[in-house]
């Protein structure tokens, strides 16, 4: 049964994050609709929710066309790169006590390096549909992934020094008193931040930017080819809320005192969700900032950020051991 | 970034306002009767078309939607042979409404008339005319002008004189 276990856990995860994501996307315009005063599509099913099947089928029956100018091979390969990087990711999420699928030692680095596989997609897509708009889109995502992952990284080394441990069972386990959103709120943010920008959602959807470039780097995809990238993008969404709750939330933990009344699946799951409900509130809000004023962002205000707070945690820690 | 959080904050605070959507096809909007919609033909009170085929709104009209010939009663009265309205060129601008000296093309607060074939838009003089007066119950326009029909003379309209006779040096 233990050995048959993470099959069947990868099995729910494969199928339930594809699911998930289509669900998403219904749920993420009925909550815009909310914030926006409207309705957003109410029409098909129960609260619309058959919205989701007609797209499908509607993005199945769509021409799968590939341009004859395009690099095909690449062109065909990209928007699976992001789907299999970001279902990979998954694999290191610990839901509940022993319901993960993978414990590794290294897990928090090998999330860091899925997520990154994932600027391929991007970057190759744009380049193989050998399109200014889709090019121009691929160098803005090279640029932004490479600037966010640097400090992405390096505010999670706040959260690594607290607990000891790349794993991420121990950095759930370190939070069993106080999570680390208070100790480490400054990580927090430049946490948050930079998760929206590696997913490239809204506040930070340059590389798609549909204003000024049309679709960005998928504007020569469509139907299922195009359905891939949004999977991603959405897997995305919900792999980078996931993180944020095991790394900053306390995992499967509940708060204080009403924690053990309901399971720890249910704990994690409805942190998830208020974080994902708390990105669409960004997409919201937030509008897209330019080019430059996203790059000097990253440069000028959240790395500093994160090495001030990679020194006063190191300071804070090496003080308690000083004093202990 | 503090006008960012509030930003935050204000989208926040519509968690709690109501939709401004309206539902269509279950929940109508309130039209006005001035809604300018389908363009109908009306008739005076007493039943008869009001059109006196003066192609006055064919000339106005900006998009030349209307098309219609001229055909003579045999008590001298106009009326429209043909009267045809291709409502996939109409604008319901009203400019035919506003030029029509018979108040006889009115617009109406409809606006539902959606076809799958486009020839279906062309509506013909038995489409358009209504059976009613419109948004003038009493005006009957052979009753206020001048014009010599087979019941009255010149002259004998409402509110109207008796013709001076130029010929003539007396008053």
């Amino acid at each position: 049964m233990s050995e048959l276990m993470p099959v069947l856990l990868a099995l729910t995860i494969l199928i339930g994050g594809v699911a998930g994501a289509a669900i998403l996307t219904w749920f993420e315009r009925r909550l815009l609709g909310v914030w926006q005063d409207r309705y957003g599509p109410n029409r098909l099913g129960p609260l619309g929710i058959g919205q989701v099947l007609a797209d499908m089928i509607k993005l199945l029956f769509k021409d799968d066309w590939v341009p004859p100018f395009s690099d095909k091979v690449v062109f065909i390969f990209a928007p699976t790169a992001i789907v299999v990087a970001m279902m990979m990711g998954f694999a290191v999420v610990p839901f509940a006590p022993g319901m993960m699928i993978i414990d590794v030692n290294i897990g928090l680095l090998f999330f860091l390096g899925m997520t990154s596989l994932a600027v391929y997609s991007v970057l190759l897509g744009g380049l193989a549909s050998n399109n200014k708009y889709a090019l121009l889109g691929g160098l803005r995502s090279a640029a932004q992934m490479v600037s966010y992952e640097v400090f992405m990284g390096l505010s999670l080394m706040g959260v690594v020094m607290m607990s000891g441990s790349f794993s991420l069972v121990d950095i759930v386990e370190a939070q069993t008193d106080v999570w680390f959103c208070f100790s480490q709120t400054l990580g927090l943010i430049v946490f948050v931040i930079a998760g929206i920008a590696e997913s490239h959602r809204l506040p930070f959807d340059l590389p798609e930017a549909e204003h000024e470039l049309t679709a960005g780097f998928h504007t020569e995809y469509g139907g299922m080819k195009f359905a891939m990238f949004m999977l991603g993008e959405y897997l995305g969404l919900m792999l980078i809320s996931c993180m944020i709750v095991t790394l900053f939330f306390g995992g499967w933990h509940g708060p204080a005192l009403i924690g053990h009344w309901l399971p720890p699946l249910f704990w994690f799951g409805f942190k998830v969700f208020i974080i994902i409900c708390f990105f669409v509130l960004l997409r919201a809000a937030i509008p897209r900032p330019r080019y430059d004023q996203l790059m000097s962002l990253g440069w000028k205000v959240m790395l500093p950020i994160t090495l001030i707070n990679l020194v006063i945690t190191g300071a804070v820690l090496l003080w308690m051991e000083g004093a202990a | 970034m503090l006008s960012e959080l509030r930003t935050i904050w204000e989208v926040l605070k519509h968690t709690f306002t109501k939709a401004e959507t309206v539902q269509y096809p279950e929940e109508m909007p309130y039209l006005s009767p001035r809604y300018r919609g389908r363009i109908v033909l009306t008739r005076d009170p007493d039943g008869e078309e009001r059109c006196v085929a003066c192609n006055l709104c064919a000339a106005v009209c900006p998009v030349d939607c209307i098309a219609l010939q001229k055909d003579t009663r045999e008590d001298g009265t106009w009326y429209p042979e043909f009267f045809r309205i291709n409502f996939s060129r109409c604008i319901m601008c009203g400019m035919c409404e506003e030029a029509c000296p018979t108040y006889a093309i009115q617009l109406t607060p409809d606006f539902e008339m959606c076809e799958y074939d486009r020839q279906n838009m062309v509506y013909e003089k038995e489409h358009l005319l209504i059976n009613g007066v419109g948004k003038y119950p009493d005006y009957n326009f052979y009753r206020v002008s001048g014009m010599q029909t087979a019941t009255k003379d010149k002259g004998e309209a409402q509110n109207e004189a008796r013709p001076i006779d130029t010929k003539s040096l007396l008053p």
